[in-house]
């Protein structure tokens, strides 16, 4: 064809005419969606997590007439932290926002209250676990939902076998696979683990429990802090640390466990501890069941030697590390009733349980009714090994996130900058005296108090 | 010539028609560059003068943002511990870092000049390797090499009967891990710079030296260093403030650990900013180095000026 045969008047009919038909020729059907909620869900650890999430979506969009658009973001080079950062900022983006467990109160002026969606999921399935509420609870109200899917509990991931052979503890009749404690449970101490842990590093098999700064370190030590009733601020922020008792006395437990650990515990991730278990040289980790998930595919003589169990108890108690996703709807967003019908939606008993049975029972459901999903029964081999993964009632556990209960915007920073392994490293590997260890952590307290 | 021509033909047409002035505007040879660099400095100001600047607002404000609160960010983050670790150990991995680097990129760029040509281009490309694989992607491979319980480098260590060293779990072995890191990234950049600067110095100038009775110390000192001058100058200006910011290889190697001895101000910032949700402190702490930053390149640029000024 020519140039000449296509002039700039025929160009222009003939795109005109394409728009023109395009639009005329769409059916104008009754009920096409006409609403576009979207989510930025955390991408799941466990491979086939993300589609518990896909398949509920589904369900929403075509029951309620809704395109549901997920996308599935990573905390690897924390890109869901920038995202929520970077969202709050501009104030755009999605509709509804995977918060870790500190941005919702980061993040608290800016999400929209969702007392009536929780006010309706209590009623049906009861209070949520006393770490969630205190997360997503401020100024006395609910500014966001707690997750299912992602949520994870970190009790002991115990190798029976070496457990048994060199410490003389059986966990599995101290904590069998049934809704029950075993005989020898109330010796589950923090007392019983010392000795324990000093029995298996002996034996070549140290304790993997990490001392550095990511998560799972501050987390167990947050648990271990709680049940010595050591708090190192209360409820205003306000440092508790002189005169404090038994932050002295988890103190001086702490340093004396880390001698029985790995000496390069200080600078473990939240990966090495799984590393520690799954190649078989240590006895005990504390995480959630994808170290035995790894194991039972990479190393199955491993994984079917594992036996997940509670925390040990201190004096003041047992308390679970907990640390849950949390789903908020920023108050800019512009469809804030289908992103509460939506969350709604997702956080139903049966939702919850998809969930859970699509990442292998790796995540933990908010409420504490939820914790009898058939999936930890029959999970295994060997089978019943996670059935004490949720914390069931006879745990006689509490969820606990460490550092609480200090205000949301303290102990954020606490938690991520690590202060509870920091100050047991500066005496267990600095040198220090557990009282200069103190003085440093008020000091570093106080300066983030600071500026307010 | 032809811009003359251009400029006549431009004098007529303003002469035809005195009163557009806006048409006048437009043909000028200033309105028209400016236009040309329109993008480049629509570039510059939306992705550096514009952060900058926000970031000195935001540095700033209250934890809330909701409140100015002048230089108080700049005067807790002086009153912590911590961050004076952290000035201490910035300034300790910048300094060090670039001092190796200038070293070994100097060395390895004399050793390339003196292979023959022809297999210098072979040996040029081995060593720019280290300088183009993504930082962060090396790095995980380096950390694979440290990683704590199962270390290659131990591994190795171990098979000739060395004990295993702690590379990232013991303070002083984290820090010189990842000035380890940073030297193996950032050498070869040093050493193809010296070997451009290398090529250009005329080679009368080592005969010269040469017919003088000149070591060849003394024709380092005085032929290559004097001619080389400008080029280390702005090598090291340019590396110090990379390294200053660099943030990637302390991430991934240390996360700052352990107990926050390996954190330099990126790391950090981050950490304080980011993740700890406190943004203007954040912003404080990635600024801080600024000012002094700005120094050193007032004084190393305004010394090659004077230098160039001289030569010419």
């Amino acid at each position: 064809m020519s140039n000449k045969d296509l002039s700039r008047r025929t160009a222009l009919g003939a795109g005109a005419g394409v728009i023109a038909a395009g639009t005329l020729t769409s059916p104008a059907v009754f009920g096409q969606p006409t609403t576009t909620l979207r989510c930025a869900f955390w991408d799941h650890w466990v491979p086939a997590g993300n589609g518990a999430l896909r398949q509920l979506a589904q369900q929403f969009g075509e029951r309620n007439r809704v395109n549901v658009n997920l996308d599935f973001i990573t905390t690897v080079g924390n890109q869901l932290q920038l995202t929520a950062a970077a969202q709050s900022q501009s104030r755009s983006g999605h509709d509804i926002l995977s918060l870790s467990p500190w941005d919702i109160g980061a993040y608290a002026d800016q999400l929209e209250p969702v007392d009536d969606v929780m006010g309706r999921l209590i009623a049906k399935y009861g209070p949520p676990n006393p770490a969630a509420e205190f997360l997503a609870k401020h100024r006395g109200a609910w500014r966001a939902v707690p997750a299912t899917s992602g949520t994870q509990n970190k009790p002991a991931c115990v190798r029976f076998d070496l457990m048994q052979q060199h410490a003389g503890i059986d966990v599995r009749a101290m904590w069998p696979a049934e809704n029950r404690a075993g005989p020898t449970a109330n010796t589950w101490t923090w007392d019983t683990f010392l000795r324990a842990a000093e029995a298996c590093h002996r034996a070549g098999f140290p304790f993997g429990l990490p001392m550095g700064q990511f998560t799972d370190s501050v987390d167990w030590v947050g648990a271990l802090f709680e049940s010595y009733g050591a708090r190192v601020t209360d409820e205003r922020g306000n440092p508790t640390i002189r005169g404090n008792q038994p932050l002295r006395q988890v103190m001086d437990y702490a340093v004396r466990l880390s001698r029985f650990l790995p000496n390069d515990v200080w600078a473990w991730d939240d990966a090495a501890n799984n590393r520690a278990l799954i190649s078989g040289r240590s006895a005990l980790i504390f995480n959630p069941p994808s170290a035995w998930a790894v194991a039972k595919r990479d190393a199955p003589q491993v994984a079917e030697r594992c036996w997940t169990i509670p925390m040990p108890a201190g004096p003041r108690g047992r308390f679970l590390a907990y640390l849950p996703w949390n789903s908020g709807i920023w108050s800019f967003g512009r469809n804030k009733n289908v992103a509460k019908q939506f969350l709604e939606f997702i956080s139903q008993r049966e939702a919850a349980e998809l969930a859970t049975n699509t990442s292998n029972g790796y995540d933990i459901p908010p409420f504490a009714t939820m914790s009898d999903f058939k999936i930890w029964e029959t999970e295994g081999p060997p089978v019943g090994t996670v059935f004490n993964y949720p914390n069931r009632p006879h745990h006689q556990a509490t969820a606990h996130i460490a550092f609480s209960p200090a205000p949301a915007e303290l102990a954020s920073q606490m938690y991520i900058q690590a202060l509870n392994t920091k100050v047991i490293a500066r005496v267990a590997q600095g040198g220090d005296t557990i009282e200069q260890a103190l003085s440093w952590l008020e000091r570093e307290i106080t300066n983030m108090r600071r500026g307010g | 010539m032809a811009l003359d021509a251009t400029e006549g033909r431009l004098a007529v047409a303003r002469a035809r028609k005195p009163g557009n002035t806006l048409q006048r505007f437009a043909r000028r040879r200033s309105t028209i560059a400016f236009l040309m660099t329109l993008p480049l400095i629509a570039v510059i100001g939306g992705l550096v003068a514009w952060p900058a600047l926000y970031a000195m607002y935001l540095s700033t404000l209250n934890r809330r943002m909701t409140a100015f609160i002048g230089l108080e960010n700049f005067r807790i983050l002086l009153d912590s511990e911590t961050f004076r670790m952290v000035i201490w150990q910035s300034c300790f991995f910048a300094i060090t870092a670039v001092l190796l680097k200038a070293l070994i990129g100097f060395w390895l760029a004399h050793m390339l000049h003196h292979i023959p040509t022809k297999g210098q281009r072979k040996w040029r490309g081995m060593l720019l390797v280290p300088w183009v694989i993504p930082p962060a992607l090396s790095t995980l491979g380096w950390w694979w090499m440290f990683e704590p319980s199962y270390s290659s480098i131990n591994f190795l260590l171990n098979v000739f009967g060395v004990p295993s060293v702690p590379w990232l779990g013991e303070p002083w072995w984290a820090r010189i891990s990842v000035i380890i890191v940073n030297v193996w990234y950032g050498a070869p950049f040093f050493m193809i710079m010296y070997l451009a600067a290398l090529k250009s110095v005329p080679e009368q100038l080592y005969e010269a030296a040469a017919i003088d009775g000149a070591t060849s110390w003394q024709r380092l000192r005085f032929v290559t260093l004097p001619m080389m001058r400008n080029i280390i100058s702005i090598t090291v200006l340019f590396s110090l403030i990379v390294t200053f910011a660099n943030y990637d290889i302390v991430r991934v190697l240390t996360n700052g650990g352990p107990r926050d001895l390996t954190h330099v101000f990126a790391s950090y910032a981050f950490q304080v900013g980011v993740l700890s949700g406190n943004i203007p402190r954040g912003a404080a702490v990635s600024l801080f180095m600024f000012p002094l930053l700005a120094v050193i390149a007032y004084f190393v640029l305004r010394g090659i000026n004077q230098r160039n000024k001289e030569e010419a």
